[in-house]
């Protein structure tokens, strides 16, 4: 629980000045995993906080922070000139500046499947001038990290490049480092799932954990897939203003109605989400809310277990014929359902086999 | 941190320089180059990104109604115009056409995505290459003039002088910096009342979306779209201040990151009126579109036919670690208007991938080199990072007229209405000298003017339905078991095309080209060099540092321009560059060679 004191303690033993004034807590960036940065994206959507405002550490009490970020980042000299992004990652894994939290974004691929390359890499190795991998880039740093943050559904459970016969055996952060993986300060990975993020979910848990980290915030309260419990304790279909709909039992037929969509493919009333009642953006926005069928992209199942898309799902059918009978029977066949689906499928592991049904070529 | 110049290993007296990754743009880019400080210009460049992720691979067997949600995330500045193109693609396939309405506000949708993206890229990405604390630390005698330069628009923009512009564009600190943030916020609100959700859209479907039009969906887009245009009358003239200096104060500038003209734009923006769908009639409804089509050469226009354009496309593997796919299965032998269809076309293609490790005399890379046919050459067209290719093929083609934007065969005029604090203005963006980084970079102001204006139209067009209760936003469909279907829109940075093959109501085949694997190409089997190696081999170093201080200042304006989005790129690596001077034949680079 004072895993946060603990670390600042350790700064403090390592002769470091305590992270109040002149030693910023460091954000290193890893978005080299199977991603297309929209988490990076849409983190500069975010308003509540802003990364302005993080930044500048405008909310009483933040510490301040030093962000090594390649979306935004001022830094962009060569390997041997000046101002050398990558330098930052290699002073992290030589102990050079603590404490730090490790942000991953994007899937991370299984490399050990095939006998040589790289399905992604981060900068290259001065040994060997080969790219260094993703995975590699967590192996030298998780353990020197206060923090491991999964940002977004591919680096925290896989994801669409996890999505059934994809060729690179790729998985979540929990997947690869293990689920009951732990930091040098006692905080598990940290999983903000979203296919992208929400954007003030993730600046909101950035916020949380830099308070954590200066002993003003307990341990980030996480469920069993390492989510923030406050963010996704609550389902879609609990937060949608369509919900009304669905009780009178008035449900679309067509995708610009209005009404309830769960008969057209959305996946609401077991999905871990709050972006219909949060809205996707300052209030705006969203999925079922606005006409959109929740596809389910916060959810370790995603994308298999939801796919196709826009057909109705699984006893669906059941549940919408009986929903004037509200009550236990419904919830009852909701939890078998949602218990599934919280889960990731089979084939997102670790180890030199590939079982994701793609037969390998090389 | 030690400097760790290095001379190359080559005998040449060229200085190695890297940079990898690349900020301040989408994905992870590394740019290897030669260096001749003394002759100060670059002698060779390498551009690397090493992402392999496979959707062609995993999209094989699905629901082809999964396509746009599945293509949307290849990319997450622009995922919404793969969706986009996706559902276009699938309109095709499918043969239904969307209502209208539905039509309106995917260009609603769209239009904001660029007007969004061009501004955050433009000043908060790009910008950060012109603010001042750069210019002070790479060229201080530049700094030094811009405090002496009046700027021409003060009277516009507000800022007094060209330093006033630079400081101002310091991130975080600058004040403009941080209203362009402000900006990429509503403009992103904008977008999510059309789509639902940026970047990864929720209310987009083949048939149309599920946006609910109502009065308030356009009041809200409305009000906040005048703050744009508002925005766009002081950003204009700014930048024209911002590049013109710099024109001024290093003569010679045209030069970096110069390159032939050869660019290409697929169109962008349908018109409901005409655009139905159909290949057949492809041709016509392409030439009706709100940005022209076009391949250009040497500045002129080759055509501005969407379907020689889609037949002329070409895949060619160059140094990628792909497998050939000669031999294998051709899903279409020829489109429905019965013309011959390549076997290196995207309808046709597989990918195979074959890992392994990077070796410059080899193979080094994940991407492939698309190219387009002329009939004599595979010509290795670039999109400028999108505005610039647009621009020019729609002042060429002379096609769109509209209330508030008019192509005139030479340039395109943009007309603003009258704003909170503004009065009415028109800005003429006219055909440049060059196709040059500054150039790129200015074009990208101009477009999103042109998209704001485009807006507008689209708005009064979708509003005149839902007055007329015509609220109809989706059409149902059904997928046939045997189908082909084709898109082509413009993602924010330029040309992009969906083609997908449905057998027995699946998946059998499904190629995106997005702009990135176009602009940052490898050699490809002719020998032809990718785009950002051309612009950037031929650039002048005006950097007043020493190798030891050495930022590469005018190398990444040069590849900033083009707009990287390495997502995008999918899965690239490209090397092997040539030499400026003949004697430096490229050998590989022996500082990654180890």
């Amino acid at each position: 629980m004072s895993a946060a004191s603990s670390a600042a303690t350790q700064a403090a033993a390592n002769g470091k000045p305590s992270a109040e004034e002149e030693s910023p807590i460091h954000i290193l960036w890893i978005n080299a995993g199977l991603s297309c940065d929209g988490d990076s994206v849409s983190l500069t959507a975010a308003t509540q906080p802003s990364i302005e405002e993080i930044a500048l550490s405008v909310l009483p009490g933040l510490p301040k922070i030093a962000v090594h970020w390649p979306l935004i980042d001022f830094e962009c000299g060569p390997v041997q000139g000046a101002d050398n992004f990558i330098e930052w990652f290699f002073k992290g894994e030589r102990g050079e500046i603590d404490p730090f939290v490790l942000v991953i974004e994007g899937s991370i691929p299984n490399e050990s499947i095939k006998p040589e390359g790289y399905w992604c890499g981060f900068g290259d190795d001065p040994e060997t001038g080969q790219p260094i991998t993703t995975s590699e880039w967590i192996d030298r740093l998780a353990p020197k990290a206060l923090a491991v943050v999964a940002i977004g559904t591919c680096a925290t459970y896989g994801g669409i490049h996890a999505m059934a016969g994809n060729p690179t055996g790729a998985m979540g952060v929990p997947d690869y480092l293990g689920w009951d993986w732990t930091s040098k300060a006692g905080i598990p990975i940290v999983c903000v799932p979203g296919c992208p993020i929400q954007p003030d979910n993730f600046s909101e848990t950035l916020v949380y954990l830099l308070y954590q980290a200066v002993g003003s915030a307990p341990m980030i309260p996480l469920d069993d897939q390492l989510r923030p419990s406050w963010l996704f304790g609550a389902t879609v279909h609990e937060g949608c203003d369509r919900a009304g709909y669905y009780e009178q039992g008035q449900f679309a037929t067509t995708y610009d109605s209005p009404k309830c969509l769960v008969k057209l493919g959305c996946w609401g009333p077991v999905v871990k989400c709050n972006v219909p009642k949060r809205g996707w953006m300052d209030g705006i926005g969203g999925c079922p809310n606005v006409g959109g069928v929740c596809i389910a992209c916060t959810m370790p199942g995603f994308p298999d277990k939801f796919m196709p898309f826009m057909d109705e799902p699984p006893g669906g059918k059941l549940s919408s014929t009986a929903s004037a009978a509200y009550g236990s029977v419904i919830r009852r066949l909701r939890d078998i359902t949602a218990k599934t689906v919280d889960h990731e499928p089979k084939w997102r592991h670790r180890g030199d086999q590939l079982t994701t049904g793609y037969r390998k070529p090389w | 941190m030690a400097p760790k110049t290095k001379a190359a290993g080559d005998g040449s007296g060229l200085t190695e320089m890297s940079w990898d990754p690349i900020t301040r743009i989408v994905g992870s880019l590394g740019i290897h180059t030669k260096i001749d400080f003394k002759q100060k210009r670059v002698a060779e460049c390498y551009s690397t990104s090493s992402v392999f992720r496979g959707y062609s691979v995993f999209m094989r067997g699905k629901d082809p109604r999964d396509a746009h949600f599945i293509t949307s995330r290849i990319c997450g500045i622009c995922g919404d115009n793969h969706a986009t193109c996706s559902v276009y693609t699938q309109n095709m396939a499918y043969g239904v056409k969307p209502p209208h309405l539905g039509e309106w506000i995917i260009n609603l949708g769209e239009s904001a995505e660029y007007m969004f993206d061009h501004n955050i890229f433009q000043e908060n990405l790009v910008g950060v290459d012109y603010c001042e604390k750069m210019v002070r630390e790479t060229n201080p005698g530049v700094w030094e003039l811009a405090q002496r330069t009046e700027a021409p628009h003060a009277a516009e923009h507000g800022y007094r002088t060209i330093a006033d512009i630079m400081s101002s564009l310091n991130p975080l600190e600058g004040e403009f910096y941080r209203e362009a943030l402000q900006v990429s916020r509503y403009t992103r609100e904008m977008f999510c009342l059309m789509e639902g959700r940026h970047v990864h859209p929720s209310t987009l479907y083949p048939g149309g979306v599920g946006t609910i039009a109502s009065v308030q969906l356009f009041t809200d887009y409305l009000s906040r779209l005048m703050r744009y245009v508002e925005f766009m009358k002081r950003v204009v003239p700014l930048h024209d201040d911002l590049f013109d200096f710099f024109y001024e104060a290093l003569p010679g500038y045209e030069e970096v990151g110069r390159r032939r003209v050869l660019l290409g734009c697929w169109g962008a923006l349908n018109d409901p009126d005409h655009c139905d769908f159909t290949y057949r009639n492809m041709t016509d409804w392409g030439r009706k579109m709100f940005v022209t089509p076009g391949v250009i050469v040497d500045g002129k226009l080759v055509t501005n036919d969407l379907t020689e354009i889609n037949l002329g496309i070409r895949i060619l593997l160059g140094s990628s670690y792909y497998q050939d796919w000669e031999g294998q299965e051709q899903f279409v032998t020829h489109d429905p208007l019965g013309n011959p269809v390549d076997p290196r076309h995207p309808w046709n293609q597989h990918t195979i991938p074959a890992p392994q490790k990077r070796d410059f005399n080899d193979k080094y890379s994940w991407v492939m080199s698309p190219r387009w046919f002329d009939g004599k050459e595979h010509l290795a067209l670039d999109t400028g990072g999108g505005p610039i290719a647009r621009l020019w093929s729609t002042a060429l083609s002379g096609l769109v007229d509209t209330p508030y934007v008019k192509a005139t065969g030479h340039s395109v005029t943009i007309d603003l209405p009258r704003s909170m604090t503004k009065p009415e203005a028109r800005f003429e963006w006219k055909i440049p000298k060059w196709s040059n980084a500054l150039e790129r970079n200015r074009a990208r102001t101009y477009f999103q003017a042109y998209t704001a204006a485009m807006a507008l139209h689209f708005a009064e067009q979708g509003l005149e339905e839902v007055r007329a209760g015509r609220t109809q936003t989706w059409e149902k469909f059904e997928v046939p078991d045997e189908s082909i279907g084709c898109g082509f829109t413009e993602a924010v940075r330029g040309v992009l095309s969906h083609h997908m093959v449905i057998r027995d109501g699946k998946i059998a085949n499904y190629h995106p080209y997005p702009p990135t694997p176009w602009n940052a190409s490898t050699r490809d089997t002719y020998g032809t060099p990718g785009p950002y190696e051309d612009a950037v081999q031929n650039t002048p170093i005006f950097e007043e540092n020493t190798p030891e201080n050495f930022k590469g200042i005018d190398i990444m304006r040069a590849v900033r321009s083009f707009d990287p989005c390495l997502p995008c790129g999918v899965h690239m690596y490209v090397g092997d560059g040539k030499s400026v001077q003949k004697m430096h034949v490229p050998t590989g680079l022996s500082g990654l060679s180890g």
